[in-house]
């Protein structure tokens, strides 16, 4: 099993009160395994996306990572397992403004030792961006800039790949465009893939949709 | 619509409030330094007037010794008995231990009615003029001066100036012993015989010759109160241009919702107006306080240095008030100035992003670059043609802004190649991150260059002086004991008295001429080996002190060489016609005036009524002490007329001290607010780097990495600062030897490099940035993740 969330719950404290987020969540991915998680706003899609990316902690619940817990584990093993194995696109690409693309698309692999030239020329042609690479990220359109993100995200070979909603910010031509290549990429790689989605029409080119709704998994 | 409008903008600084505070204590530091420092020389001023003022000095003539020192009461007698309407004064500096005053003796009898004497108020006349006497001075010299014993008692009178206690004469020449001497005489009515030989008249209001002669501490003064002014301004113009730059969005849709562009800059300026009269009261009063620190060292050193009388409390007007808040006002709206232009030159439209921030910064690196290029060239050529100490100071203004301004460019650069040197990924983020942040840090970081340089800078012209000066002590004062008699007969005893007690005595005879329209100091000088092995010679003919010797020739200080352009060589022609070939230039640190030196036979010959009472005295040193005290107990000379070389020494080196304590303190203050600045700079950018860190931290960094990063960061950018700062600090160190000090006291000093002090300066620079850094990079360590996780939710 490549990812496993058991019976997860998450709440934040809104003043005096607590909001419950997630009660009690399950949820399972293979490798090379498809899934779109979809739902309402406010449904706790992201905050499970985040929860998995070992980016915030469950209140309760357990989360593994090719069989590795990673409740337990402390800030700088959680830094490493997401550098290492997991690979994040955000609706807003999150680039490093300061790196140029080519620098973008290395950053992370090169932080987890995992950077290899010919992979990374691969991924830049794939992604249609060999003409961009001395550029910098505000230079690019916001489809190029995902195809950045996307990059970013597959250069280190991760196991898992989580993206929250990639395609929220761009037209539908250039939404499709960019699933195609994630999708693609992922089977190149055998990576599993979580995707956060609002669009039904994105969910259903993908293997399997998991919907979220009050926070369980309907 | 305006309260509308406005309430939306000022919203911003409800959720900034460390920006917000940035920006009061930005205007609040500029203004307590420029007005503190305006306060100091305002009162300073005032007391120079006010003492000028008192018996009616600025507007009557006076009767003085052509040497400048006392003369004998008989004079006065003479002068009464012929005529003449005079009355005497006695002046000079009372000291015990670590307590000082200047006291000045009059006869209550004889003065002028004129001036705010506050004589008229005393009911008792004869208690003042009677031991123990009455003596009068400001509330806050009685203060001061309270339980220390020798003085009579004191009472608080409004009209005397601070630091000086106004007494009767013959309590005054009690205190001083000056047993039968004055100063001078105030002429209320002259007389129609001529004045005895030795003394001469001297017109009303020359008093403001010390107004000239403090002119140029205070110009000195003023410049680094402009300097500190600036660097707050610095922070204010970060603070404002950021909170302009953070509202871009606001301001599109304010405009897209119609409110027009005019209103828009209206409110805005209303915004800095408001903060900028909170600010200023604030500041004013805390310009209030600094001032009243540093006034006390002040006071000593102008006393020291010049015989100044300045009060060591502060009586200030409602104009300076109101002037310290438009100080404020203004400081505020130019270091909006530029924000608010190119918010008019924005279209409606324009994107708002954050990023165009930075963008226009690097664009603006050229022609900040060009503009430093020229300041720096227009420093060289006023450094090397620049007449006067107004050519001076705008020089130090061209070299500060020249090397403000080339900063940005010069990180830029550094940064830069450090990114292309680097090997690994977190490096090479590093160094690209770092030069991200420089639009946003500049202005605090050209804070604290600036400030470095000044440290370096002063260090460096302090530094040299402080080793000049010791060692031209050890020369000037080369005899081991000074003594002076009262009278001339007094004069002719010791002479007989010492002869066998001593290995030699030296007269210090001298008088007081205008040369070309310029009082100039002759000294006569005799032949001896003391002067010979020990004399500062700067410049001069081989065998100048026989040609002294003969009587033909004249050696003159470096202030009345640099003055005249006189060199060694050429002829000075006294104003009785006689002519003398310099032979040599000599250094004169510490005197106002100038001064040349001629064969003492010569000196007795032309002036044959000069004042013949001082004397150096050559002893062994181990016999100093004893006839120091044999002097006093056996020969009957007062205590103040007898000074051993180590006890000037110690004063000489004391004032020294005191006169640069005050710009010591102010350097101190500039590089506080430049780590001020930094932590503002910092604080700020760490609220709107969250997104930029966001994504760094999600890859696979940790949070305490980031912070150690963040920490790293600022030393960095602290330590290429310094970098920059070593050689402004040193050009500006120059600029204040070679041609500052020149302007303003006609002496240069041989400059010497301290690089203990830049060891030391550079780390005090890298503590500041890392005392600055520590509370951002802590916030960053210890934030929850649900922040950093908030940057991805609410992009939505």
């Amino acid at each position: 099993m490549l990812l496993s969330v058991n019976n997860v719950t998450k709440s934040y404290a809104e003043g005096a009160q607590r909001t419950e987020i997630l009660r009690g969540v399950d949820l399972s991915l293979e490798a090379g395994q498809a899934i779109a998680l979809t739902g309402e706003s406010g449904s706790g899609k992201s905050t499970l996306l985040h929860l998995c990316a070992g980016l915030d902690q469950p209140d309760s619940g357990q989360i593994s990572i090719q069989g590795q817990q990673i409740a337990g584990l402390k800030d700088s093993a959680r830094a490493a397992l997401r550098r290492s194995r997991i690979g994040l696109v955000f609706q807003q690409f999150n680039l490093i403004p300061s790196l140029k693309v080519a620098d973008n698309i290395a950053f992370q692999a090169r932080l987890a030792g995992r950077w290899q030239a010919d992979w990374a020329a691969h991924l830049a042609q794939t992604l249609g961006l060999e003409a961009h690479l001395q550029k910098y990220p505000e230079q690019l359109s916001g489809g190029q800039q995902q195809r950045v993100a996307i990059g970013r995200a597959l250069a280190a070979r991760p196991a898992l790949i989580l993206a929250d909603e990639p395609t929220g910010n761009l037209d539908e031509d250039a939404s499709d465009k960019v699933l195609a290549l994630l999708l693609e990429l992922v089977r190149d790689t055998g990576a599993g893939l979580l995707m956060v989605t609002h669009s039904q029409r994105l969910a259903a080119r993908l293997g399997a949709q998991q919907h979220l709704s009050s926070g369980v998994v309907a | 619509m305006y309260w509308a409008g406005f309430k939306a903008l000022i919203s911003h600084w409800r959720r900034h409030k460390v920006q917000l505070a940035g920006l009061i204590l930005g205007l609040m530091l500029a203004t307590a330094f420029w007005t503190g420092v305006q306060a100091i020389n305002a009162q300073a001023r005032q007391s120079y007037a006010q003492a000028a003022s008192l018996m009616g000095q600025d507007q009557l003539a006076q009767i003085v010794a052509i040497d400048g020192q006392n003369f004998p009461q008989e004079e006065y007698i003479a002068l009464r008995r012929a005529g003449w309407q005079v009355s005497p004064i006695l002046q000079g500096r009372w000291r015990h231990q670590d307590s000082y005053v200047n006291v000045m003796g009059i006869d209550p009898v004889t003065a002028p009615p004129v001036g705010p004497t506050g004589l008229g108020q005393m009911s008792e006349l004869v208690s003042f003029i009677t031991p123990p006497g009455v003596g009068m001075a400001a509330s806050q010299t009685v203060a001061r001066l309270a339980g220390v014993p020798g003085l009579p008692a004191l009472q608080v009178s409004p009209d005397v100036v601070g630091g000086l206690v106004l007494t009767d004469i013959g309590i005054a020449q009690d205190l001083l012993g000056a047993e039968h001497q004055i100063t001078r005489l105030i002429v209320v009515t002259p007389g129609t015989t001529p004045l005895p030989e030795g003394l001469r008249m001297r017109p009303a209001a020359q008093d403001s010759e010390l107004t000239r002669l403090t002119d140029s501490f205070h110009l000195n003064l003023t410049a680094f109160g402009f300097l500190s002014f600036a660097v707050g301004l610095l922070i204010v113009h970060s603070a404002v241009g950021l909170g302009f730059e953070q509202r871009r969005v606001l301001f599109r849709t304010l405009r897209a919702l119609g409110l027009p562009l005019r209103a828009l800059v209206v409110l805005l300026l209303s915004e800095v107006a408001v903060i900028a009269l909170c600010a200023g009261v604030f500041g004013v009063v805390l310009g209030y306080g600094l001032a009243a620190v540093l006034l006390p060292d002040v006071a000593a050193t102008l006393s020291g240095l010049y015989g100044a009388p300045v009060s060591g409390g502060l009586s200030l007007s409602p104009v300076w008030w109101l002037g310290g808040i438009a100080v404020a006002l203004l400081g505020a709206l130019a270091a909006a100035g530029q924000s608010l232009w190119r918010l008019v030159r924005l279209p409606v439209l324009a994107p708002a992003q954050p990023r165009a921030w930075a963008r226009a910064s690097a664009r603006s690196l050229w022609w900040q670059f060009g503009a430093a290029c020229v300041l720096m060239v227009a420093a060289l050529g006023l450094a090397v043609w620049g007449q006067g100490l107004s050519a001076g100071f705008m020089t130090l203004a061209a070299l500060l802004l020249g090397a403000a301004l080339v900063l940005p460019g010069f990180l830029y650069a550094v940064t830069g190649a450090a990114q292309r040197l680097s090997r690994g990924v977190g490096a090479q983020w590093f160094w690209a991150d770092t030069r991200q942040q420089l639009p946003g840090m500049s202005l605090a970081l050209m804070a604290l260059t600036l400030a470095l340089a000044a440290n370096i800078g002063v260090g460096t012209m302090v530094g040299s002086f402080r080793l000049v000066f010791t060692g031209w002590l050890d020369q000037r004062l080369a005899s081991e004991l000074y003594i002076s008699a009262r009278t001339k007969e007094e004069a002719a005893h010791l002479r007989s008295w010492l002869q066998g007690k001593v290995d030699a005595t030296l007269p210090i005879w001298g008088v007081e001429v205008p040369l070309d329209g310029v009082q100039t100091q002759i000294y006569g000088m005799q032949d001896h080996a003391t002067y010979r092995d020990h004399w500062p010679i700067l410049k001069g003919d081989a065998d100048l002190w026989d040609r002294l010797a003969k009587g033909d020739s004249t050696l003159i200080n470096e202030q009345f060489a640099r003055r005249t352009g006189l060199e060694p060589g050429q002829t000075v022609t006294l104003p009785k016609g006689h002519q003398l070939r310099i032979v040599a230039v000599y250094s004169d640190y510490g005197n106002p005036q100038q001064q040349m030196i001629i064969a003492n036979d010569l000196l007795t010959d032309l002036y044959p009524q000069v004042s013949r009472l001082r004397y150096a005295l050559r002893v062994p040193p181990d016999r100093v002490a004893a006839l120091a005290d044999a002097l006093i107990n056996e020969f009957g000379l007062p205590p103040a007329h007898v000074s051993q070389q180590d006890q000037i020494k110690a004063y000489s080196t004391e004032v020294f001290e005191r006169t640069f304590s005050v710009t010591a303190a102010l350097n101190v203050l500039t590089l506080g607010v430049a780590a001020m600045a930094i932590l503002l700079s910092l604080l700020t950018l760490s609220i709107i780097r969250l997104p930029q860190l966001a994504p760094v931290w999600a890859v696979g960094l940790t949070r305490q990495q980031l912070a150690v990063l963040e920490l790293l960061r600022a030393l960095a950018l602290a330590g290429f600062s310094t970098v920059l700062a070593l050689p402004v600090g040193l050009l500006l160190g120059w600029v204040l030897l070679a041609v500052v000090n020149v302007a303003a006291f006609g002496w240069q000093l041989p400059m010497t490099v301290f690089p203990t002090d830049w060891v030391r300066l550079g780390g005090l620079a890298l503590l500041a940035a890392a005392v600055a850094a520590a509370w951002p990079a802590w916030r960053l360590a210890s934030m929850s993740p649900a922040r950093l996780v908030g940057v991805f939710a609410h992009e939505r």
